[in-house]
């Protein structure tokens, strides 16, 4: 095979080949000079897509019905109780962190039980868990908006090297999602059960084990997501995870994993979250505004969606 | 020859019970309630929220999700209270446009095997997007035709349970009895056989996907004809909602069992939930899980049911 | 009767079909006429279902042609099929479980439309209904979805009988009673009769082989893709009916070495409704008898019994073989290098990590015992032939340290020399004190087994032992009223 077949084969290289193209043509409105600037930006921004669409990812990959809509939910209330708990104390920023991954345990399993005990379709599960998390989250906001402990406000607003902080931290998840997905014995069991779930089962898999752990593992990351957002954003909003639901799945979807399951890839997340937030940019560069934004955002997906195609007929 | 109620029937008797309880819970705290007045203010958001389950309902049924029904919704109100007012034709064949729209997605989405919710995932997209062009801040207003059908005061009772059920009846007429329906409904329940027996499949669910824009589209006019004005994000709850208004009525994910009239009566209920938390001097923070929690209960319980069923089945 | 000759209604003239490396049909010919119901009974990979298919239009024969009438029909489908008045009843559902009885019928009957359709299908269905199964207490309006499984068997059967504009005029029946109890049964072949002598033809497949005697007019007997004996049902009884269905040609004897192991620790137990399945060290144990009694279920209940849906497992007591590669054996997107080491990665692992260096090694040691035909073990799992994937099917399983390999009738249309490398290795693992249970729907490969357990409808129904496992007595416990 030609190398760049060979190239064109790694499905998440067209997302990076789009983000690129992107902030070029937004680059070239202000005559390169706003280059760094928008790169930071776009490092900061997509650095909690991309955590968020991690987990999002190791969940599609378990097979067609299995999604994470809880995600939200649970970065508003990791975000909510962790400010809270932490009370713009430094001392008290492990607590703070150890409180938000608790978190995301909690509604993990939550969501595992519902879709193994109850027979819930995780769809139905995850929505379900989303309103009652979503209802905790506000009931703990109560009265004043609580800010950020100094030091974290600080750490999640600067940069190391030029680099964001939250992007590094983006990228420290993502090099342990990639160890999992490509080196472990895990890695490969989800990637079996996304396939065929009868096939891994027949093959010694611990298929639920499995599962409920990627459960959990979606939740903790969008718990972490929640915690730094928060932080960043100088207070936990009650809407702050509106918009990362759809997110966390479009740059799934972008970044090449397949919806049927089975094939994932981490460097699509990254290319598929940057060009994401480099399409925003760019439109708001040009002086389109939120309407145009919104509408190029839902072709891009059904376009890739489209392109893609599904596998088995049935799967939703 | 035993008699033996239907287990649709039974199916009917959460949602129904469901509904009866809260209705007196809520007329037991607050009395007033018990009037024509009292009783048009309780259901009158329903209406919307009923054309919009029937419509997700229609998707459920061939074994689809619709994740854009709260955005699409949004957009035909605005559209509604823009278009449809100043410029009644064009509006007329822009929302005629969209309910070709939602048809194309159907065929799209059975040739390309493509999962809905994904999909639908995307539209929801384009149809915020459309929404905000309109109407960038909230605005526009319903036309004069609408506003009348919608605060009509018909004799023996109020508009609001005169829509639903006309709305029951006719999403029952067209959905269990007729003959496009037991096609849709078939191809949910069992699409090879349906295909063998030499029907269209296609030809189904496209059918089925543009009678869910029908719906929708009934569902935004209604609904800027009760709040007079209209913005880009004022159905955005619609798509949960019409979900678990479709499950507590009977519904199910997959296998085509679809209950119009219970779906209906689902979305009265949880419409009614919401007032009856309120009532309640329940924060609204809870009002949402109160909702998750509904959902849970209700599918716990037909868990329980299908054992008890498959257990009397097998003896 | 005039003297005119009477055309058949469906004819299948030397019709061959193929899957890969089996022929299913072998230049089968075939006439029903009107007015006669047709017993057709053979083994496993008789051919049956083929050519059933091919009668039905699902499936067009790859040479061969079919004539309905006497001419030869271009463009045979299931449309035209139906147009025709052939009607199937399958063994699997085909009624769609959430409506009900009548709105299956409107969707049966394109023609029934218009409006009052309810009414008319209701009357097309409980005309039907009294016919073949005279009080039969079925309420049509009923979702079928809450039927038992013997009343949806009569709704099928009684919508393959049913008039709607278009008249039945062949129907085929595959294993119509295996829901019914005896007396629904004898309604049903009661009807069946009637319906012969009023014009109608049947096609009537069963195990049950008094039926077919007491109710074909013709029994054809296939075995291996060919029509190896056809006559009037006068001229055959159980006994001899069983005699055609077996060997024709009684080739050499594969005889494999008789092994006594009585004195071996028994690895598995399963106790079921008939006789109770044991299975000691180093056993190669057969799971025999019609395809679909039981026989995957109890693979599956061993498999299920002895593993963790919820822990790894660090020694794995049980390991599986999968026949149906693309239900539950191939991983469709990966390798082949992971197809073969996805069920023994722990021992390849350490600390959850795999150790890809161990994992070659062992890709490239197995390769060469199972001889995959490949160039490189890091292509994809689809660019082999179907034979080969099942031989790295069986590397999986055997390369990992489960005592018992439990197999799922996987040699099914593999090609002979895959047959001959695998059943070699069979042997040296079981010699190694491997245990095999063992389901497959080929005779031959049946008999290479030390004992075998024969299943009918569901449960165990005879053991043979050592001499006692031929193809006679397994075809005699196979079929019900054949008592050898």
């Amino acid at each position: 095979m030609t190398l760049f077949g060979q190239v064109a084969r790694k499905t998440w290289i067209w997302s990076w080949i789009a983000a690129v193209v992107v902030w070029f043509v937004t680059i070239l409105v202000t005559g390169g000079a706003s280059a760094f600037g928008l790169t930071q930006a776009a490092l900061t921004f997509a650095a909690f897509s991309i955590i968020v669409g991690i987990g999002q990812m190791f969940v599609i990959t378990l097979g067609p019905g299995n999604i994470d809509l809880s995600v939200p939910a649970t970065m508003t209330l990791a975000g909510t109780v962790a400010l809270k708990l932490m009370n713009v104390d430094d001392g008290m920023i492990l607590a703070g962190l150890f409180t938000a991954v608790l978190i995301g345990i909690a509604v993990g399993i939550g969501n595992y039980a519902l879709i193994k005990l109850l027979r819930i379709p995780p769809i139905i599960a995850t929505l379900s868990m989303s309103f009652i998390v979503q209802s905790t989250a506000i009931w703990t906001n109560r009265g004043l908006r609580i800010k950020p402990p100094p030091f974290l406000a600080d750490f999640t607003t600067s940069s190391t090297f030029g680099v964001p902080n939250v992007a590094l931290v983006a990228l420290f998840l993502s090099l342990l999602a990639w160890l999992l997905l490509e080196k472990t014995v895990y890695g490969r069991w989800i990637s079996a059960i996304g396939q065929s779930m009868p096939a891994a089962k027949m093959a010694g898999i611990p298929v639920d084990g499995t599962r409920f752990v990627t459960y959990v593992f979606c939740a903790v990351l969008a718990a972490l997501s929640g915690y730094l957002l928060a932080c960043f954003s100088g207070g936990a909003a009650l809407n702050m995870g509106a918009e990362y639901l759809l997110m966390s799945i479009a740059v799934v979807v972008i970044g090449g994993t397949a919806v049927a399951g089975g094939d994932s890839n981490v460097p699509g997340i990254w290319g598929a979250s940057l060009f994401m937030f480099l399409v925003v940019s760019m439109l708001n560069t040009y002086g389109l505004g939120a309407g145009v934004r919104l509408i190029m955002t839902g072709l891009i997906i059904i376009g890739v969606i489209m392109l893609a195609g599904g596998r088995q007929p049935g799967a939703r | 020859m035993r008699t033996r109620i239907s287990a649709d029937a039974v199916r009917l008797l959460i949602p129904a019970l469901s509904l009866t309880v809260l209705l007196a819970a809520v007329f037991w705290l607050q009395p007033r309630a018990m009037s024509y007045v009292g009783l048009n203010l309780l259901f009158n958001l329903a209406v919307p929220i009923a054309l919009a389950t029937i419509a997700q309902m229609l998707i459920m049924a061939v074994n689809d999700l619709d994740l854009s029904m709260g955005t699409f919704v949004s957009f035909v109100a605005c559209v509604t209270a823009t278009f449809l007012r100043d410029a009644p034709l064009l509006g007329v064949l822009i929302l005629i446009g969209a309910i070709g729209v939602y048809a194309l997605l159907g065929i799209v989405i059975h040739l390309r095997n493509l999962p809905s919710i994904v999909v639908t995932l995307g539209m929801s997209f384009v149809w915020a997007g459309l929404a905000v062009l309109l109407l960038p801040a909230p605005g526009g207003q319903a036309p004069d035709w609408v506003r009348a059908l919608m605060t009509m005061k018909p004799p023996f009772a109020p508009i609001a349970i005169v829509a639903s059920i006309v709305i029951a009846a006719v999403a029952h007429l067209i959905v269990m009895r007729s003959s496009l329906g037991v096609l849709i409904r078939g191809v949910g329940g069992n699409e090879r056989s349906v295909e063998r027996a030499g029907w269209s499949v296609l030809g189904a669910r496209a059918a089925a996907y543009g009678l869910a824009g029908l719906f929708a589209v009934l569902a935004g006019i209604a609904l800027v004809g009760l709040t007079t004005s209209a913005d880009a994000n004022i159905a955005l709850r619609y798509t949960l909602l019409s979900i678990a208004g479709v499950i507590l009525g009977g519904g199910e994910f997959i296998g085509g069992r679809v209950s119009p009239i219970g779906a209906v009566v689902g979305a009265l209920t949880l419409t009614l939930a919401g007032s009856f938390l309120s009532f309640l001097r329940i924060s609204p923070d809870w009002q949402i899980g109160a909702q998750g929690a509904i959902l849970i209960v209700v599918l716990a319980l037909r868990l329980v049911l299908n054992r008890i069923e498959t257990r009397e089945k097998r003896r | 009767m005039t003297g005119e000759m009477l055309k058949p209604v469906i004819a299948v003239t030397d019709a061959r079909v193929s899957f890969g490396a089996v022929k299913a049909l072998d230049g089968v010919t075939l006439s029903i006429m009107p007015g006669e119901c047709v017993g057709l009974v053979g083994h496993n990979g008789a051919g049956k279902s083929t050519i059933v298919s091919v009668i039905n239009g699902g499936l067009a024969p790859h040479e061969g042609s079919v004539s309905g009438e006497g001419e030869t029909i271009a463009r045979y489908g299931i449309n035209a099929a139906r147009a025709r008045g052939v009607r199937c009843v399958f063994q699997e559902l085909s009624l769609c479980p959430n409506l009900t009885i009548v709105e299956n019928v409107r969707l049966m009957h394109r023609q029934l439309g218009g409006f009052g359709w309810r009414r008319r299908a209701k009357a097309v269905i409980e005309a039907s209904l009294d016919a073949v199964f005279p009080g039969h207490g079925i309420e049509s309006d009923r979702t079928v979805g809450e039927l038992s499984i013997a009343e949806r068997q009569m709704v099928e059967i009684a919508m393959a009988f049913s008039d709607a504009g278009i008249a039945p005029r062949l129907v085929i029946l595959d294993e119509p009673t295996s829901s019914l109890d005896a007396s629904l049964a004898e309604q049903m072949l009661v009807h069946v009769r009637r319906f012969v002598k009023a014009g109608g033809s049947v096609i009537f497949i069963s195990h049950i082989l008094h039926e077919i005697l007491t109710t074909a007019d013709r029994i054809v007997v296939m075995k291996d893709g060919r029509i190896v004996a056809a006559r009037p049902a006068a001229a055959f009884s159980e006994h001899s009916l069983v005699e055609a269905m077996g060997s024709v040609v009684k080739g050499e004897a594969r005889r494999r070495t008789a092994r006594d192991l009585g004195a071996a620790p028994v690895v598995l137990e399963q106790a079921g409704r008939g006789l109770s399945f044991t299975a000691r060290a180093g056993e190669i144990v057969g799971l025999a008898g019609l395809a679909g009694h039981g026989q995957t279920r109890m693979l599956m209940a061993l498999h299920g019994a002895n593993s963790s849906d919820w822990l790894p497992a660090r020694d794995p007591a049980v390991t599986f073989v999968a026949g149906d590669r693309r239900l539950n054996g191939v991983f469709e997107l990966w390798s082949i290098l992971r197809n073969f080491s996805i069920a023994s990665l722990g021992d390849m692992a350490r600390g959850g990590f795999v150790r890809t260096g161990d994992e070659d090694a062992r890709g490239a040691e197995w390769k060469k015992r199972i001889e995959i035909r490949t160039q490189d073990m890091t292509n994809r799992i689809l660019s082999l032939s179907g034979g080969n994937q099942q031989k790295v099917l069986f590397a999986r399983a055997l390369a990992t340290r489960a005592p018992v390999v439990l197999m799922d009738d996987p040699m099914r249309g593999v090609d002979v020399g895959t047959k001959q490398e695998v059943y070699e290795i069979v042997r040296q693992e079981a010699a190694n004190g491997r245990t095999f249970v063992w389901y497959s729907t080929e005779m031959e490969e049946v008999c290479l087994c030390d004992r075998v357990y024969v299943f009918r409808e569901g449960e165990i129904v005879a053991e043979l032992a050592g001499d006692a496992v031929s193809e006679a007595n397994i075809l005699a416990a196979s079929f019900e009223g054949a008592a050898a």
